[in-house]
């Protein structure tokens, strides 16, 4: 347990009114409007939001296989920049994080580097492939107490895989993030198929392959009563999907990443692959949607899909490039922007959408708690009215494809705090975590 | 304008800039002098990442008319089929000291990227990149349109011309619905509505899948070349299908307006797409085409590198 003591003072909680928070023994000690503590490191943060720690849902971490691009501590580190105090690994690793072993080392690792925790994903099928199950219990009852499964990067194509893997994973209340993307409707898909694609000669990618597959798997939900989760909802039609599968009480949740909430299709005009992405970006019609469905719930939560590439992968050819971008460091800003500073969510519905709500759908324990007295100090700080500007090349993750190189946003992450232990002061990353 | 990458790149003036300083040539080209000393000294490179024999050739007589020193770059048996990045390439032709980049190449957006990335300092001109673009086929399609059709006209007003076929993966097409539209054609696509790419509702040209309808009230009808690979992926049924609704075929070129010329950027599948007998008759221009081609490309590097468009009547 950490013996750190810190005074925060003046912070609006969830936006609310003014007041100090003392973290102590790892918890939150105390929080009422004026506190005193001789022993602690008392740190001005007046004017400030103070959230519960971040939970990324959808995290793509590199180790083991990819070291190049991104190490689970490089990633970690990432995450505490951005405000996260937990991250999710997704399975798509090499070897695929489809046994025990390999989730446990991911876990491990994570422990080790200390800086949040680490909770690995596990493969709902061996290798990705979409055939047969992995080792879905034994990845349950491992030290990592493995409760997402997802294939994402592949879609769980075959209805009847699909099917079992839901019905599984009852056993221990797991669910089954589903990667959304109709593999034949996508050979070779580029970007959203519509007016720039046509223009651009890039092979389009309709938003039908996404919404055909959440509307098979919000059925086949319903039919074994189990828990979905759709991965990355990037169109207004399948925003429309879920909202009626909701309506209907079957238990599906959603995530949109930030990346899908700001940018849209016409950035492809560049043809420059950091803005290529599975899914691709979409049209601000969509982007309009996925706001509006964040806003009132239809989508649940926000997740980053942060992808780092190593600079080779995306400094070619559209056609040539890898899918994806990082996001863990800009997360908490893009929703700032796109959702807080427009009127659609105040900071309480930020804490749900980004600590409780995922921390929730992962059964991640101590994540995403209130705060209180007593509870479990993952804090996040941001200072809603200092903005920043996005330098590719002073990123904390070791890849640096951002899509918003140069962007000034709104809301810098100011510190961080993983069980009461600092992992961020003034927005300066700790060497190493106490 | 330093690269001529997408049409876009034009305005409609720029545009006729290079049909005029192409008449130019082409006059001068017909005298006594082959060989203009304009590119003396400069090194154009061929980067030819996907084979094709008539746009390089074409380019290749083109920089050489001009006197420039030209390099041919292919992709086979050049690092470019080793696995070279794109960037690696870009860098070796910078410090050999290119003064410009003619670039094929099978992804959209590489001659863009080349561009873009200031990995060379020279020009880049887009020879054809995947199914984007190909900005001097629609030049040297004007170039031949005007000179039939145009009456004396510097731009192409009043004039419909359809376009017919792969409308989805053709870089023609894409080009010339721009290039043709920009100087003042009616542009029909005609093609089955698998071969139309989804937004093509926003282009500047008009749609139709009814081939028949639109014969006689063309002034110029350009066919597309049907590619082997989308006989096996669903496009249409079988290529006498294909023929029968969209082929041009001595009856249909029949019922053309008396004036109206044929087109053809190649290679032909004869017996696809184009009749023998069409291809080989007094209406079709193809074969010019690849003259014109010649005269049209030495005004792209022209304008591009010698300063500006020629001035008519100049020597």
């Amino acid at each position: 347990m950490s013996q750190q003591r810190f005074l925060l003072r003046g912070g609006k909680v969830l936006g609310g009114q003014a007041s100090d928070l003392l973290i102590a023994n790892g918890r939150i000690e105390a929080m009422s409007a004026s506190i005193s503590d001789e022993a602690a490191t008392v740190l001005d943060i007046k004017g400030s939001i103070i959230l519960p720690g971040l939970v990324d849902l959808h995290t793509h971490l590199r180790e083991p296989g990819r070291e190049d691009s991104e190490t689970v501590a490089s990633a970690s580190r990432a995450g505490a920049k951005g405000g996260f105090t937990a991250l999710s690994a997704m399975a798509n690793t090499s070897p695929v994080a489809d046994t025990a072993g390999v989730v446990e080392q991911v876990y491990r690792l994570g422990q080790e580097a200390g800086f949040l925790d680490v909770f690995p994903i596990g493969a709902v099928t061996q290798g990705l492939k979409g055939e047969q199950l992995s080792e879905i219990g034994a990845m349950a009852d491992s030290v990592a107490r493995v409760r997402v499964f997802s294939d994402d990067g592949n879609c769980v194509f075959d209805p009847m895989v699909m099917r079992r893997a839901l019905e599984y994973v009852k056993k221990f209340d797991g669910v089954i993030a589903q990667h959304a993307q109709e593999p034949r409707l996508t050979v070779d898909s580029q970007m959203n198929e519509g007016i720039i694609s046509s223009k651009l000669g890039l092979k389009g990618w309709p938003a039908i392959a996404e919404e055909a597959i959440i509307a098979r798997d919000v059925l086949l939900a319903e039919h074994v009563q189990s828990r979905l989760h759709i991965c990355h909802v990037t169109t207004a039609g399948g925003v429309e999907i879920i909202r009626w599968a909701k309506a209907r009480g079957i238990q599906v949740t959603a995530e949109v990443t930030p990346h899908h909430l700001l940018l849209t299709d016409d950035l492809a005009n560049s043809y420059d692959p950091v803005f290529k992405v599975n899914p691709p970006l979409r049209t601000t019609k969509d982007v309009m949607a996925l706001r509006e469905a964040l806003s009132d719930g239809t989508i649940d939560i926000v997740a980053t899909d942060h992808a780092p590439h190593t600079s080779e992968t995306k400094d070619c050819e559209w056609a040539e490039a890898s899918f994806g971008m990082i996001g863990l460091e800009t997360a908490l800003s893009i929703v700032n922007k796109t959702m807080v500073e427009s009127g659609l969510l105040d900071w309480a519905g930020v804490a749900h959408r980004m600590s409780s709500a995922p921390a929730k759908i992962g059964h991640y324990p101590n994540h995403g708690q209130n705060l209180t007295v007593g509870s479990v100090a993952h804090i996040t700080v941001i200072n809603p009215t200092k903005s920043w500007i996005v330098d590719r090349d002073l990123v904390v993750s070791k890849s640096r494809n951002t899509p918003y190189h140069g962007y000034e946003l709104p809301g810098l992450v100011t510190h961080t705090f993983f069980g009461g232990r600092a992992t961020m002061i003034d927005s300066k990353l700790m060497d190493k975590v106490v | 304008m330093r690269h001529l990458l997408s049409i876009n790149d034009l305005s409609a003036t720029g545009a006729i800039g290079i049909l005029d300083t192409a008449t130019e040539l082409a006059r001068i080209n017909d005298g006594q002098v082959k060989k203009l000393p304009t590119l003396r000294g400069r090194t154009i490179v061929n980067l030819f990442a996907e084979d094709s024999t008539r746009t390089r050739i074409s380019f290749e007589a083109a920089a050489k008319r001009l006197s420039a020193d030209v390099i041919n770059f292919s992709a086979k048996g050049s690092s470019l089929s080793k696995g070279e990045s794109l960037k690696d390439t870009a860098q070796t032709l910078q410090a050999m000291g290119a003064d410009a980049v003619v670039i094929r190449h099978p992804a959209s957006g590489a001659a863009q990227r080349l561009a873009d990335l200031e990995w060379m300092s020279g020009s880049v001109i887009n020879a054809g990149d995947g199914t984007h673009e190909h900005p001097s086929q629609a030049l040297l399609d004007a170039f031949t349109i005007r000179k039939h059709l145009g009456k004396g006209a510097s731009d192409l007003a009043g004039l419909r011309i359809a376009i017919v076929g792969d409308v989805l993966h053709s870089r023609v097409a894409r080009s010339n619905v721009l290039l043709l539209s920009m100087l003042g054609a009616d542009v029909v696509l005609i093609a089955p509505p698998t071969l139309l790419p989804v937004g093509v509702e926003s282009w500047p040209a008009t749609i139709s899948y009814d081939f028949d309808s639109v014969i006689p009230n063309v002034d110029a009808i350009m066919m597309l070349r049907v590619q082997q690979e989308r006989m096996t992926d669903l496009f249409f049924p079988n290529s006498r299908e294909y023929s029968r609704y969209f082929g041009l075929n001595s009856e249909r070129m029949s019922a053309m307006a008396k004036h109206a010329i044929v087109m053809h950027p190649g290679p032909m599948n004869r017996g696809l797409e184009i009749a023998a007998d069409v291809a080989d008759s007094a209406r079709s221009v193809i074969v010019e085409q690849v003259t014109n081609g010649v005269n049209v490309r030495m005004a792209i590097l022209y304008v591009l590198l010698a300063g500006g468009p020629l001035e008519v009547g100049s020597n």
